[in-house]
């Protein structure tokens, strides 16, 4: 069956024992799918120091064929990206539904809805066939559906039937880019390791390539927020409940970056390298309008939602720079931004339980009675306005580094971005937790026992531990990327042969 | 051993924050010792090079980043100009460490207190041992953070934590540019991607072959530099990004003497004087700094004219005498800037221990509020007399050396910045003098509580430092960071002596003005000078301008983009179209009325319009 199996599998069954469990149990409940999101966490760590990094290439594969006439197989495999994105689910969804003990109502049909939505995302992210891949990504929308609609909070029908309408065109879109492809290509396979090597030896039309990019990129890019396509994003994490925000934020929006680099740029170099000063100037709206629209928030989960999208900015940035430092600092940054809005939100969730308002202006002063708290937070707003230290600030300069020379404006706007995120971050934090304690906060209670702590030091320490010693994820990552480039380049020098013999062919009747 | 140097202050750091957090005396004494561990450490390297005459500088890597394109080590570089920092910010940085056994006792928060003071020396000093951009960046920042964290460390005072937000995002305007200036020369150091380096050493190799072959155009250089130089005007506080610094005075006293006077401060001058051959490639960018440094230099050392809070006062001559390092800088004196930047580093530290011996004994930081300080607090007034007096660089303390290099430097090189600097001077002393008889000599004022002298915690480093702003002048530093004897005496008489003329009118102009009359001068002064003392005040309207443009402009671009945000994208565009596709679905709704007659009226007219247009064509 293979490791990856069961990390798919696990959730799933978990989300089925809490079915047959009475909904009486809910110590039960939650033990389960706290078991059922750990043991997969332990599996990608194991994945993760299993993978070959002299090998390199995918690993781990495991392939049944599954409607052989249309070439659809279920394969399942990661290389050295997926190795990082498996990481980053892996704690993303164990802090979550450790956080969600704070759910009160219908805890057995949270629970049940959360594991499917766990997953769909694993499925998205050991995928190696573009069928399944589309089938976990939309399985790990509908669940939001529900889980905003039930257990949210402010303007929750509105946000979950925008945030759903949205993500459900996006993919749409995409899938038609990924039904195209699959015919174009001419090898009736939804294998991505076939299409891979197809695409390379057979580029595609430079023209499709335009064309297809494009849809895909667009059609994904709903869900990574890519500007203007990122309004559903702010509102969805506001009404979200936090276990739910976090992964939302932390994973789901991540998927969109995974898809653009595992699809676009991989299968389409030409239609990159076309699109790619279009996409790093969006990107740039992303990081300065979004960062902007942020400094002017009342509410603590808008002002990290638009932080989240303006952050997103980075990460397209960096697939825009096409280049190895580029796309490592991209890949780096999805799995540091994942870890840092997952402890945001999650740290946001603690202090609305306490307080039930998220508005900054009727806070202040919160550190003297939650320091714990407070210290978590400060560290994320520290790691999310790229501090060094933090994993964050490795991959924005690794950013930097790759946009600089051939996507200088754009670079620079990003550089300036670090200022205005630094603005609404520390006054956010100024605001909520310094200054005069407020006498309608003097009840709060600080988080003390070890596993309501648990959750945020994880998070905490992962950010630390990869910001002082990044090349434990940047090896494998560049792995993935330079055979993602190498294939690119193949691809491109194919194409300049094919000219060059097209010129040949049509030049003796000149003659 | 030379790593131990900087971890040993972030294994504390470490330590108090995992484990002894709940038990603030061991805390503390582990901070202590972490750093003096630092201490003997680095003396022993400073007295290998001291005493052996071929001392070869060292320099140690391991790779922190290691793509085909991207190559980012992580190393420590220990040659002579980085010794001579080391033991500036670990010895005065010991001293400041001990003094806050005493003064921060009583603080709930003595822990945390301990923390982030060793995550700043962690941060400093990786500065000083930076080997390559990145790194140096990197710490940069991260003592940018401590000093945020330190600043607004009573974060119950309003005014505390909007100091300490201040200093952090003044300081990242300043790295913006310096981001850019190390992306700039990256860019040009190396011939393909995989050559290129962020190693100091390296780039200055490859800069001299560049140079000399004329491959970098004067422009480049020039942006290059003064991107750089953005970095070292937010972290040194130079014009006119200085506002963060008196406001820093939120921060406890030990801090400002540590990180905003002596070490952190300084790092803007340690950075020209390591990547000094970049500037002095480009005359143009050398002359822009060497303005910035003399204008501050002056500036700053008006404002503290009508200061009233000691600190500030301190913290405005901090501001004026980095400008005076800066402009040597500029004047191509990298000697002299380290120089001074090191007799600096005693004095002041001396000085703002001085001025938290005082506030801790008096509960108050305005001059006025003091008074007749010499009986009650002998150690503290002597100590401080010293500090004001070697600031003023009357002969022979410390601060008369250095300052006499950079006036002599500035009067062989550009006369008008020479006049500059000695109205600095002069200032310098007319000030301090003015804080110093108000302060202690005055008579004295409303104190409801007996006034003793501090702890030995306190007093201990104050002697020591007194000791230090003494000698270091005799200490030949430029010879040091040489490692060979400077051949011509330095030592100008006219300069000298007219160096002397003017701190001791200033001394003597304030003494008669102040000391001994109840605030006589001061009413009187501000009577004539009203105008000038509402400027000076308003400290030239500066802060009112910056705050404005936050409000006014950066506010105002918020708030476009979110209602942008909100009703042009959401409502126009996101609700539009489900508008639209919800009217269409109504309207629709009406052709499927369910009655046959319709249904073959439309079928009738379809196929007539058909087959018109076929017939037509």
């Amino acid at each position: 069956m293979g490791i990856l199996t069961y990390i798919l599998l696990l959730p799933l069954l978990g989300a089925l024992v809490i079915l047959f469990l009475p909904k009486e149990k809910e110590t039960w409940i939650r033990r389960t799918a706290v078991a059922a999101t750990f043991i997969p966490l332990v599996l990608a760590l194991l994945v993760w120091a299993k993978y070959d990094r002299t090998l390199g290439g995918y690993q781990f594969i495991c392939r049944i064929p599954w409607v052989p006439s249309l070439g659809i197989t279920y394969q399942v495999g990661v290389d050295g990206i997926g190795v990082v994105m498996l990481l980053l689910q892996g704690f993303c969804s164990f802090a979550a539904t450790l956080i969600s003990y704070f759910i009160k109502t219908r805890i057995k049909e949270y629970f049940v809805f959360l594991l499917f939505l766990i997953t769909s995302v694993y499925g998205v992210f050991i995928s190696l066939d573009l069928f399944f891949f589309y089938l976990f990504y939309e399985m790990a929308v509908l669940p939001m559906y529900p889980l905003i609609g039930i257990w949210g909070s402010t303007n929750k029908e509105y946000a979950t039937m925008k945030l759903t309408l949205y993500i459900t065109t996006g993919a749409v879109l995409a899938f038609v880019g990924l039904l195209v492809l699959y015919f174009a290509s001419g090898i009736h396979s939804f294998d991505l390791i076939a299409l891979e090597e197809h695409c390379a030896a057979h580029p595609l039309s430079p023209e499709l390539q335009k064309f297809l990019f494009a849809l895909i990129v667009v059609g994904f890019g709903v869900i990574a927020s890519l500007w203007p396509f990122h309004t559903w994003s702010p509102m969805g994490y506001a009404a979200a409940p936090s276990g739910v925000s976090m992964l939302h934020a932390g994973v789901l929006k991540k998927l969109g970056a995974y898809a653009m680099i595992r699809i676009a740029i991989n299968l389409l170099p030409q239609g990159a390298a076309f699109w790619s000063s279009t996409l790093a100037t969006l990107a740039m709206m992303n990081i300065l309008y979004c960062g902007w629209a942020a400094m002017a928030q009342k509410d603590m989960k808008f002002i990290v939602g638009y932080s989240s999208c303006s952050h997103m900015g980075y990460v397209l940035l960096g697939i825009a720079c096409l280049n190895q430092t580029g796309l490592n600092g991209a890949v780096l940054l999805i799995f540091a931004h994942g870890i840092m809005a997952a402890l945001s939100f999650a740290l946001i969730g603690y202090c609305y339980e306490q307080t039930h308002t998220r508005r900054v202006d009727e806070l202040g002063g919160l550190a003297k009675k939650l320091p714990f708290i407070a210290t978590c937070f400060s560290l994320a707003a520290m790691a999310s306005s790229g501090l060094p230290g933090f994993a964050n600030f490795v991959s924005e300069i690794m950013i930097f580094i790759g946009a600089w020379e051939n996507l200088t404006p754009q670079a620079i706007a990003a550089i300036f971005g670090i200022i205005i995120t630094a603005t609404y971050l520390l006054r956010m934090i100024r605001h909520t937790f310094f200054g005069p304690l407020n006498p309608k906060w003097e009840h709060l209670k600080d988080a003390t026992a070890p596993w309501q702590k648990l959750p945020y030091i994880l998070l905490v320490s992962v950010l630390v531990i990869v910001g002082f010693w990044p090349s434990l994820l940047t090896k494998p990552i560049d792995l993935g990327i330079s055979s993602i480039l190498k294939r690119s380049e193949r691809n491109i020098d194919r194409m300049f042969v094919k000219n060059n013999i097209s010129i040949e062919k049509s030049e003796p009747p000149k003659a | 051993m030379a790593w131990l140097i900087l971890f040993s202050p972030l294994i504390a750091c470490l330590l108090i924050t995992l484990i002894t957090l709940r038990n603030s005396k061991l805390s503390s004494w582990i901070a202590v010792t972490a750093l003096l561990i630092s201490l003997g450490i680095s003396s022993s390297f400073f007295l290998k090079a001291l005493l052996t005459p071929h001392w070869k500088p060292m320099e140690l890597s391991i790779h922190w980043i290691t793509l085909w394109s991207l190559k980012i080590e992580f190393g420590l570089i220990l040659d002579r100009l980085s010794l001579l920092m080391l033991m500036v910010v670990t010895g005065i940085g010991s001293a400041i460490f001990i003094y806050s056994l005493g003064y921060m006792k009583e603080d709930p928060g003595k822990s945390r207190y301990f923390a982030c003071l060793s995550l700043f020396a962690f941060s400093m000093l990786g500065i000083i041992l930076s080997n390559n951009f990145i790194q140096m960046f990197i710490f940069w920042e991260l003592v940018g953070a401590s000093s945020y964290l330190l600043i607004g460390f009573w974060y119950e005072k309003d005014s505390a934590a909007d100091a300490g937000n201040k200093a952090f995002l003044v300081n990242r305007v300043g790295d913006f540019g310096f981001m850019m200036g190390i992306l700039l020369c990256w860019s040009f150091c190396g011939s393909g991607l995989p050559e290129r380096t962020f190693n100091f050493n390296q780039i200055q190799h490859i800069f001299s072959e560049m140079v000399g072959a004329g491959l970098l155009s004067p422009k480049l250089l020039v942006v290059a530099g003064l991107l750089i130089f953005c970095g070292v005007l937010g972290k040194s506080a130079q014009f006119p990004l200085h506002v963060w610094l008196p406001d820093a005075m939120e921060g406890p006293t030990p801090v400002s003497a540590l990180i905003h006077a002596a070490t952190m401060v300084a790092a803007g001058i340690y950075l020209l004087a390591r990547l000094f051959f970049l500037f002095d490639a480009s005359p143009t960018a050398m002359t822009v700094i060497a303005y910035v440094g003399a204008f501050t230099s002056v500036f700053a050392a008006s404002i503290a004219f009508v200061q009233n809070d000691i600190k500030r006062i301190l913290a405005y001559s901090t501001l004026s005498q980095l400008g005076l390092m800066v402009l040597a800088m500029g004047l191509g004196g990298r000697l002299e800037a380290m120089y001074h930047l090191t007799t600096h580093a005693f004095f002041k530290a001396l000085l703002f221990l001085g001025a938290g011996s005082v506030i801790h004994a008096l509960h108050t930081q305005d001059i006025w509020d003091m008074g007749k300080l010499f009986k009650k607090m002998p150690i503290t007034s002597i100590t401080f007399l010293i500090g004001t007096l070697a600031l003023c660089g009357l002969f022979p303390l410390s601060g008369f050396w250095s300052k006499d290099e950079i006036l002599l430097l500035a009067f062989e090189k550009n006369i008008f910045l020479y006049r500059l600097a000695s109205v600095a001077t002069w200032m310098t002393s007319f000030y301090m003098a003015r804080a110093f008889f108000v302060a202690f000599l005055a008579p004295e004022k409303k104190i409801h509580h007996p006034v003793h002298e501090s702890s030995w915690t306190l007093t201990g480093p104050m002697i020591f430092l007194a000791i230090g702003a003494c000698i270091a002048g005799f200490i030949h530093i430029p010879e040091f960071i040489l490692g060979h004897d400077v051949l011509e005496s330095h030592i100008n008489l006219p300069i000298a002596f007219t160096s002397q003329a003017m701190s001791l009118s200033g001394i003597v102009i304030a003494f008669f003005l102040y000391a001994y009359r109840d605030a006589w001068g001061a009413k009187k002064l501000k009577e004539i000078f009203k105008i000038f003392h509402i400027i000076l005040s308003r400290k030239y309207f500066m802060d009112d301008l910056y705050n404005g443009i936050v409000k006014y402009i950066q506010q105002n671009i918020a708030v476009l983009c979110h209602l942008t945000d909100r009703n042009l994208i959401v409502r126009f565009g996101v609700n539009g179209v489900a508008k639209i596709t919800k009217t269409s679905g109504e309207f629709l709704r009406f052709c499927q009325t369910g009655r046959i007659q319709t249904y073959a009226l439309f079928f009738f007219a379809g196929i007539t319009v058909i087959v018109f247009v076929f017939i037509l064509k």
